[in-house]
């Protein structure tokens, strides 16, 4: 599987422990490393835009990574555009991502931007990568109840990681402490959404009442295994451009989404 | 024609044997060097090997007895067979020394050639199966050619026939044991034993009086990770300090250690035995194929090997030692407490648990886990920090950062966090407040002491964790601090030592004894004490005996409550380990067996109703055994319920802990 000739970069952020907020290697952007990893070995860049002097980054080298590669910038920085700029210049076929930072603003739109900025495809959900060839990728996505969507992709792509992507390697001291973290300095943008916007702590996103109508436990069994049957919703098939981009319009203005 | 032959032979030998004394300290100069006080140690080494060894070894009569005649017979042979036959002094007074000598020796070695007609199981066969015949040999032949010197038989008594005879034995009896000392024959346990002794990493254990017991020195050594060149623990053979691999070598392989050991009764592939002739395997460099002891259960002989050179576990195919066989330990130390030779096994296995965690990232099942979470949230559950106190909410316990000096301090622990351990903690505050001690917690700037993280290898994480505990204290004044968790208390007292943090650290156990000899507690009677049948057994914590040498409060403390304690065959210093130390729950390495069940099952002989205990592991590890069973209780809930408390105090408004875990460093 693993392709000679591919280049992957993974991009990495500042994690934060959920309980005690201490900062840590991020999760997701962990796995993303993994899976980086798992394709080409230590030949994988891993990429981060913000402070090169913060020690938790150093557990992504504790992963068995020679180097770190750090574009210098201030808190408050817009990391978009100089990763744009970047990957742009890079020569990768694959770049890997988490799904939502666990600092800063972790909106979760990174990896929509930036595919948006270069123009590549986006594979949410990434669960693993088959087979590179031929400018093509083989890659599997992640869909709820461990469903997975065979997908073929052209190359180069953005794969943004989730849970479903493999477990994380134990990040170990010694090649932590020996690892490299490379500085290179790029033109700092302002992030304007800082300067307008405030942060306050998140509240709790409501959750649907899960409401159990199943009395026997064969019930319940299928109730948590059965697929996501949705009601209603249509198969278009042949259609022009023109009318399935009028189904989507009708399907958004009727959720709420357009108004 | 003998006193021709026997010089030149005795000469060879000796000249064979340093030839191989040579070779061998080659081998040990292959480890890392280490400060040792040589000529200290080798002044020290006579009363070590004398007193200290033998005092080990008198836990079996039987063989401390044949040791001393054939050891005893064996030196003061060899000596006067060179004055006598090598160096021609045909004195008839050296001549009955010499038959005496050997005569000892002789009757010695029946001894040894009858505990081998049909060896335990512990005993390793092969090579030292021709032991016995040899030492006969040695002390017959030399005992028949001294007999013409000491004027007994005319000196041409037997003629050319008894000449090549004995020069026969003799050949025989010196090869086994001048140079086969030190080329790696049996008796090779001598001669690196009695080195190993002089150059022992650990020499605070052979203090007056003599008994060098391993709870004298029982803390993990530091790693020193201010230099980036030092490796990180033990990756290959010549990683080792030279004196590990010399203590390697004076392994007399009596398996005492695989009698003992947990992990091995358990079926997990660990035997201390077979690991430390797998580290002298690695030292020579060849394979397994020549050992003739019991292997590790589950794991064929014949398959591992490995050189000083290259690393003892690999990670494709086999090397030396499988991962899992380090995994399998406890640290009880048994093994240490019982090897005649003082090797230590666990700082073996710890310094290649280090090269696993802190090189490789190979903390097997829940161990990269319970890292990260000690290294995020301060305990090895991931619990959120700030409920650290939560167990004490309606207790008003007086924190450190409110008092900043007191008596006492209360080292709570992680088993904070667990709901049966905090029915302990909450039964130890209601003594300490029942005999009016100055006590106080230091709340929600506690963390882990670092011990499971050090025993999985992580000594970075240990260390974290240590020094921040270390600025924590270092802000407050106490005298003494005293903790229901032996492991804490291990590492607060054996172990932050080397950090800077130097303490007066006490188990409650020993705390309890304290306060009842001063009187400052009314105890009552406690049930169990009325009753004729059932009763009480207890169950020392390894890290309570074993590693700090405290037998004897616990005891005391049961006996002043009324309760007779009902010992097990194997308690005190050979108490089996509960299963649950060393961070072996956590690395979890199937066996056949479960560690609990088996100390359950010695728990259960004496037919007790309540195992006494002093330690959370122990707590969890022997509730988790399936009813029916004896109840398991903490010392501290057992005082607790016989307190008598004079005068009920007016229940005061609970303040609620602070909310709030700082950094410190």
């Amino acid at each position: 599987m693993s392709d000679a000739l591919l280049d992957v970069i993974t991009l990495v952020s500042v994690g934060s422990h959920p309980m005690s907020a201490r900062a840590r290697r991020a999760e997701q952007d962990a796995r993303a490393v993994e899976l980086g990893l798992h394709l080409v070995g230590d030949r994988l860049t891993v990429l981060h835009a913000g402070n090169p002097y913060e020690e938790s980054l150093r557990a992504y080298l504790g992963m068995g990574l020679p180097a770190l590669h750090v574009l210098e910038q201030p808190k408050g920085a817009d990391a978009l555009p100089v990763l744009a700029n970047y990957l742009q210049e890079a020569h990768v076929q694959v770049v890997l991502t988490g799904t939502q930072a666990e600092t800063g603003e972790g909106s979760g739109m990174l990896p929509y931007l930036l595919a948006e900025a270069l123009g590549w495809p986006l594979v949410v959900g990434l669960a693993d990568v088959e087979s590179v060839e031929a400018g093509y990728a083989q890659v599997l996505q992640a869909l709820p109840r461990g469903q997975r969507r065979r997908l073929k992709v052209r190359l180069p792509f953005i794969g943004s990681v989730d849970n479903a992507a493999p477990a994380a390697r134990q990040s170990a001291f010694g090649p932590a402490r020996r690892g490299e973290i490379t500085l290179e300095d790029v033109e700092v943008v302002d992030d304007l959404l800082w300067h307008e916007a405030a942060l306050q702590p998140a509240r709790p996103r409501p959750k649907r009442l899960k409401v159990i109508k199943a009395k026997t436990a064969a019930d319940r069994f299928r109730a948590a295994t059965a697929k996501a049957t949705g009601e209603g919703g249509q198969i278009l098939r042949d259609v022009s451009p023109q009318a399935g981009a009028e189904a989507i319009f009708k399907v958004l203005c009727e959720e709420g989404v357009i108004r | 024609m003998l006193n021709t032959l026997l010089p030149i032979l005795l000469f060879t030998a000796l000249a064979l044997a340093v030839l191989g004394a040579c070779r061998r300290v080659m081998l040990w100069r292959q480890g890392r060097p280490t400060h040792v006080d040589l000529l200290r140690g080798l002044l020290a080494m006579p009363r070590r090997y004398l007193v200290d060894l033998h005092h080990v070894v008198e836990r079996d009569r039987y063989m401390s007895r044949t040791h001393v005649a054939t050891a005893g017979g064996f030196v003061l042979a060899a000596v006067l067979a060179v004055l006598v036959h090598g160096f021609g002094l045909h004195n008839r007074l050296l001549g009955w020394a010499l038959l005496a000598a050997t005569a000892c020796m002789f009757i010695g070695a029946l001894f040894v050639a009858k505990r081998r007609r049909n060896p335990p199981a512990r005993l390793s066969k092969g090579p030292w199966m021709r032991l016995p015949k040899s030492l006969l040999m040695f002390s017959a032949s030399f005992f028949i050619a001294t007999l013409p010197i000491a004027g007994i038989l005319p000196d041409d008594f037997g003629g050319w026939v008894l000449a090549a005879v004995l020069t026969v034995g003799v050949v025989w009896g010196v090869s086994e044991l001048f140079f086969g000392m030190t080329w790696g024959g049996p008796m090779k346990h001598a001669f690196a034993g009695a080195l190993h002794l002089a150059f022992h990493r650990r020499p605070e254990r052979f203090r007056t009086p003599f008994n060098a017991s391993a709870a004298r020195s029982s803390g993990l050594k530091a790693l020193d990770l201010g230099d980036a060149t030092a490796p990180l623990g033990v990756e290959k053979p010549k990683d080792f300090t030279w004196n590990q691999l010399l203590g390697f070598d004076s392994c007399v392989q009596c398996g005492r250690c695989e009698a003992m050991c947990p992990a091995y009764a358990a079926g997990q592939p660990l035997n201390p035995k077979k690991l430390i002739q797998d580290m002298v395997i690695g030292m020579a460099g060849g394979t397994d194929a020549r050992y003739f002891g019991s292997p590790y259960p589950g794991k064929p002989i014949g398959e591992h090997g490995g050189n000083a050179h290259s690393p003892i576990v690999s990670f494709e195919g086999k090397a030396l030692v499988d991962a899992e066989t380090l995994w399998s330990c406890t640290t009880c130390r048994a093994c240490v407490e019982e090897c005649p030779m003082m090797i230590e096994h666990v700082d073996a296995i710890v310094d290649m648990r280090r090269h696993l965690t802190l090189e490789k990232g190979a903390t097997p099942n829940k161990g990269a886990e319970v890292l990260d979470n000690l290294i995020a949230t301060d305990n090895p559950n991931g619990f959120n920090p700030v409920n650290r106190m939560n167990w004490a909410a309606d207790l008003d316990l007086p924190l450190m950062a409110e008092k900043h000096h007191a008596d006492v301090l209360f080292w709570v622990g992680d088993g904070a966090f667990d709901m049966r351990n905090q029915r302990t903690l909450r039964a130890f505050v209601k003594v300490l407040k029942a005999a009016k001690v100055d006590f106080a917690v230091l709340g929600l700037e506690e963390r882990d002491s670092g011990d499971v993280a050090r025993r999985l290898g992580d000594e970075a994480t240990f260390q974290q964790l240590a020094r921040r505990n270390i600025g924590t204290l270092s802000r407050y004044r106490f005298n003494r601090i005293v903790t229901c968790d032996p492991h804490s208390f291990h590492v607060l007292r054996n172990e932050y030592g080397a950090l800077g943090g130097t303490y007066t650290v006490f188990h409650h156990s020993t705390f309890l004894a304290e306060l009842i000899d001063a009187q400052m507690l009314k105890l009552g009677q406690h049930p169990l004490a009325l009753q004729t049948s059932g009763g009480l057994t207890y169950h020392d914590p390894c890290y309570l005996g074993r590693y700090n040498g405290e037998y004897e409060a616990p005891r005391k403390v049961l006996k002043a409550i009324g309760i007779e304690v009902r010992e097990m065959e194997r308690s005190g210093f050979r108490a089996r380990c509960c299963g649950g130390g060393g961070g072996a729950p956590i690395t979890d390495i199937p066996g056949v067996q479960r560690i609990p069940d088996m100390r359950m099952a010695d728990i259960k002989t004496t037919g007790v109703e309540v195992v006494a205990v002093g330690c959370p592991q122990c707590t969890a590890m022997l509730e988790g055994v399936v009813a029916p069973r004896p109840e398991v209780r903490d010392i501290a809930e057992l005082v607790a319920e016989v307190l008598i408390e004079s005068s009920v105090a007016p229940a005061k408004p609970s303040a609620t802990p602070r909310r709030k875990a700082e950094e410190v460093l």
